[in-house]
């Protein structure tokens, strides 16, 4: 299954209720304020680190670039992908789980 | 793959409605089918007529309405939504004796069964929104 998130974990508890719930090997995408959780060095990079255990994570490229993060200044392990990664990501799961 | 896609934001309330328009197109470029995009909730202000946003501000009714007028996408306007938020085509605007129509051209005005039905038959729904 694939998850999306958009809100940010320091504005809404979205994220850690998705990595609370998700099944292990899903596919988690994080886009819009949610890319905000891939940045390395924040108080969120244990939850990140201990889910990148568990699952695939991505950030969308647009929404990362729009708030001037570079890809370098992700946490190891979180993979970056434009919006045709985010289709084939769609197409790759048999459901798509949005969270609100 | 055929995909439906639910916008149940407004473009100014935060991104969702900009995500979706951009999942669309790039969906539709890799060949893939959008059987409908739903918009509901306050997800049916994109398909006002009458917004005239600054010139070098994303333009994202008109960037809908290209879109659907380039790749013919169903476009659907929630019928219940749209009247609470004052979004009417001709005849609604008509029936309720207001002064004017301002749904956007490429939209058109339904039921939620539009979107119930495009889910059956879609492979995968998508839902953008706050």
């Amino acid at each position: 299954m694939l998850h999306t998130v958009n809100k940010s974990p320091f504005e809404k508890d979205s994220l850690n209720t998705c990595f609370r719930l998700a099944r292990p090997g899903s596919d988690v995408l994080l886009i819009e304020d949610a890319v905000y959780a891939a940045l390395a060095g924040s108080c969120f990079e244990p939850a990140m680190s201990e889910a990148l255990a568990r699952y695939s994570v991505f950030v969308l490229k647009a929404d990362l670039e729009a708030r001037g993060i570079d890809s370098g200044d992700l946490i190891s392990g979180v993979r970056a992908v434009d919006y045709s990664g985010f289709v084939d990501l769609a197409v790759k799961n048999d459901t798509v789980q949005s969270w609100l | 793959m055929n995909f439906v896609v639910v916008v149940n934001e407004g473009p100014y309330q935060h991104q969702a409605s900009y995500t979706a328009y951009r999942f669309t197109r790039s969906a539709l470029e890799k060949g893939h089918k959008i059987m409908r995009v739903f918009f509901y909730h306050d997800g049916v202000n994109n398909g006002t007529s009458l917004t005239v946003p600054p010139q070098d501000e994303p333009q994202i009714v008109k960037q809908w309405c290209q879109l659907a007028q380039d790749r013919d996408l169903d476009l659907v306007v929630c019928v219940a939504a749209a009247q609470r938020r004052g979004i009417m085509d001709h005849r609604e605007a008509e029936r309720h004796e207001l002064s004017a129509p301002n749904l956007a051209p490429g939209f058109r005005i339904a039921g939620l069964g539009q979107l119930i039905d495009a889910s059956i038959d879609a492979e995968r729904l998508l839902v953008f929104g706050d």
